[in-house]
């Protein structure tokens, strides 16, 4: 276990004390602020370690602590705000290697009293965690799922997601293909469960938006050699074969693990766009992704990790994010107090987006504006103008309230 | 003193009393995608010179003695001062990393420096081009606004969505007011009762008592046809008589025109895309615009509310002056 304070916690801590002390007057929750009766707040950081299957490349070497470090760089700036309000923000942090070790782990930060959790388990590892009774009163916010069952008939009231789920991710493709009038989709999914499921969101979508299957075609074939020397050669001959006499206008690809998706591009018969796991990606963050000053997050997560961020460390960030804007909006370090405030629908999260983010009560699902981009350029932001919906034009992405399963008691 | 210099002053006072034209005010906009500065000449409204200055130009303001200007050039990491007479990059100063944007005290010995990277507020002082002082503040500092008394600055933290209020004699925070999300720029009354501050994802102005620090005001806005998330307000300004503001509202393409006494929304004016900041002209009849994504600057008329003209300047124009 490692228990982590942001490093320059107690330089600035010093320098804010000194500031706060000498003006004799706090105006915030009327805490005086001073370091000896700092409020403590812990966090706590619970993540199955996966080794990475992505091959390294010079341009994208497999990120490190992935989710970790989101959370890390929030904990910082909680740590910021902090200094102000008289709260010490700390995460501590078990990156586990097994089931077993995880839950011993959250078994004993529980026995320890701990109630605030950021996790980035798969699911049904956060489903076992979720229905231990102790955890009853704790609140595990989900940093990197992007599972639909977690939000539907698996949702507990103790877990909520930060992470688009897939049905919204695909919700968000689906869009922008309808507004372009690209109608006939060759979907192709993967050979992995995660794939199916992915799949099987692009299929609910297309359905939810009237657009056509022209063709839904797994990918079946190992593409082991496409970096070797000549390797392309095999590529091209495979994807030409497989996209032989198929008629579409966009070829949609299920392959979260990115085993294949990038070898598509430009080896298809036809000249088609690409979209979903390679081309255009609907994805909630994205390194090129710059407007609503996320530009400053972007450097500031580079220079603290030394490498890019990724959607699942932008899930770490919002999760530690939000517990920093329920204590700074209840001017309450209380567990009880946050989490409620966090279930409440006074909590908003900006988290670059320009909208404000909510909570969805029904499934404990952060709405928010989903980009679509390639590897170098924004191409645009779901949900597309025109897709009207009577509470909020977030909820058109994604299970929305009249259909899901999710029945929180 | 030779005929030739009295003919001389002798016509610059003849030309001091009659002609403005003749030394119209020129408005100066920083391009943050160009990294230029653009000189638009007040009178006719045409570009008279495009300036090269540092990477990502975004917060600039007028020395005190109006020759020059200093330029926060955020991606080179250091504050320039641009000559206004040969309109040349005459020196850096070593503000520290990422500086947004700033305001300068009164007697314009010093520039106050968001360092958006550092969470910090940096003292620059003018004269040795070093900073002397760095407050630590919120995540993500970026308005700044010196008070009419000189005493102040306050400055907006965007992600800690607080404005700290900071004694300029001690360098001491006095206050920090929470407000809602995504601060952006903070604005004194001219009578240094109040502060207004921005909130970008919050939507609105909260009016901020500047002795007692609490919120008495919050400025809400409502354009039909505009969703709610598209009213993102940056950028105020207040009439001198403290009787009208104006607050640009970013990606609604608007700025209103508050009563700054009542706090109502009297009027919507339609403006270029994503309108960041504004500048009163000196005589005070127009506002200027700089529109980040229709890469123009607006002109309004005050009296008559009305936007008269736009203008064409650089890529993703950020901060507008209006100087000599």
């Amino acid at each position: 276990m490692a228990v982590r304070q942001w490093p320059g916690w107690k330089l600035a801590c010093g320098l804010a004390m000194m500031g706060l002390a000498m003006m004799g007057l706090a105006v915030l929750g009327h805490a005086p602020a001073r370091a000896d009766d700092q409020v403590a707040v812990p966090l706590v950081w619970v993540s199955l370690t996966v080794k990475s299957k992505v091959a390294s490349t010079v341009l994208m070497p497999p990120p490190t602590e992935e989710g970790l470090q989101g959370a890390r760089v929030a904990l910082s700036e909680n740590a910021t705000t902090g200094k102000f309000t008289g709260q010490n923000w700390s995460l501590e942090e078990h990156a586990e290697a097994s089931n077993e070790a995880v839950l011993d782990a959250f078994r004993a930060a529980l026995a320890a009293g701990r109630k605030l959790f950021v996790v980035d388990v798969p699911a049904p590892l956060l489903l076992q965690m979720a229905d231990l009774p102790e955890a009853k009163d704790a609140l595990l916010l989900d940093a990197t799922s992007s599972d639909d069952s977690l939000r539907g008939a698996d949702c507990r009231r103790n877990t909520m997601h930060l992470l688009p789920s897939r049905a919204m991710l695909a919700d968000t493709l689906m869009q922008f293909l309808t507004i372009k009038g690209w109608r006939n989709i060759l979907l192709v999914p993967g050979p992995h469960p995660e794939d199916q499921l992915m799949a099987d969101a692009y299929r609910r979508s297309m359905k939810k938006f009237r657009l056509k299957i022209a063709a839904d075609k797994p990918w079946t074939f190992v593409a082991g050699a496409r970096r070797s020397d000549t390797g392309h050669y095999a590529i091209d001959a495979e994807v030409s074969r497989f996209t032989q006499g198929l008629s579409y206008d966009v070829l949609v690809v299920a392959d979260e693990a990115g085993d294949f998706a990038d070898s598509i591009p430009f080896h298809t018969t036809d000249p088609r766009p690409v979209a979903g796991s390679s081309g255009l990606m609907p994805q909630a963050w994205s390194p090129v992704f710059e407007q609503w000053g996320a530009t400053q997050l972007q450097l500031r997560f580079k220079k603290t990790t030394g490498r890019i961020m990724t959607s699942k460390d932008f899930g770490g960030w919002m999760a530690v994010r939000s517990f920093g804007e329920a204590a700074v909006r209840t001017h309450s370090a209380d567990p009880a107090t946050m989490i409620g405030f966090i279930h409440s629908p006074q909590f908003e999260l900006g988290a670059f987006r320009g909208a404000r983010l909510t909570f969805r009560p029904w499934d404990g699902q952060l709405r928010q504006p989903i980009l679509l981009a390639d590897t170098r350029q924004l191409v645009s932001v779901s949900p597309q103008p025109g897709f009207l919906h009577q509470v909020s034009e977030l909820d058109t992405l994604g299970i929305d309230q009249p259909e899901t399963a999710c029945h929180l008691n | 003193m030779s005929p030739q210099l009295i003919l001389r002053a002798g016509a610059f006072a003849a030309a001091l009393l009659t002609a403005a034209p003749a030394f119209a005010d020129r408005l100066f906009v920083s391009n943050e995608k160009d990294n230029t500065i653009t000189v638009v000449d007040e009178a006719t409204l045409k570009i008279i010179a495009t300036i090269p200055v540092g990477a990502r130009p975004r917060g600039i303001v007028l020395s005190k003695d109006g020759k020059s200007l200093f330029i926060c050039a955020s991606d080179s990491d250091e504050v320039e001062e641009l000559d206004l007479a040969t309109l040349k990059v005459v020196r850096t100063l070593e503000s520290g990393p990422d500086p947004e944007n700033f305001d300068i005290s009164l007697d314009g010995k010093t520039l106050f420096v968001a360092l958006e990277n550092d969470s910090t507020v940096g003292f620059l002082d003018v004269a040795s081009g070093k900073t002397v002082k760095a407050v630590p503040v919120g995540v993500e500092p970026e308005g700044m606004a010196v008070s009419p008394d000189g005493k102040t600055v306050v400055d907006t933290s965007e992600t800690t969505s607080m404005a700290h209020f900071i004694d300029i004699a001690s360098g001491d925070v006095t206050a920090n007011v929470l407000v809602d999300s995504r601060p952006r720029r903070a604005t004194w009354t001219p009578d240094g009762k109040f502060v207004w501050v921005t909130s970008e994802v919050g939507g609105n102005v909260a009016v901020i008592d500047a002795v007692s620090h609490e919120v008495v005001h919050k400025i809400a806005f409502e354009i039909p046809g505009v969703t709610k998330d598209q009213i993102e307000p940056v950028s105020m300004l207040i009439t001198p008589e403290g009787n009208t503001a104006f607050v640009a509202l970013g990606p609604a393409n608007r700025v209103a025109v508050v009563n700054a006494k009542t706090y109502a929304v009297e009027k919507y004016l339609l403006v270029g895309q994503r309108v960041w900041n504004l500048a009163f002209s000196r005589d005070g009849s127009k506002v200027y615009t700089t529109n980040g994504i229709s890469n123009d600057l607006s002109v309004i008329d005050v009296a008559a509310r009305k936007v008269t003209k736009s203008i064409p300047v650089g890529g993703l124009p950020w901060g507008v002056v209006v100087a000599p």
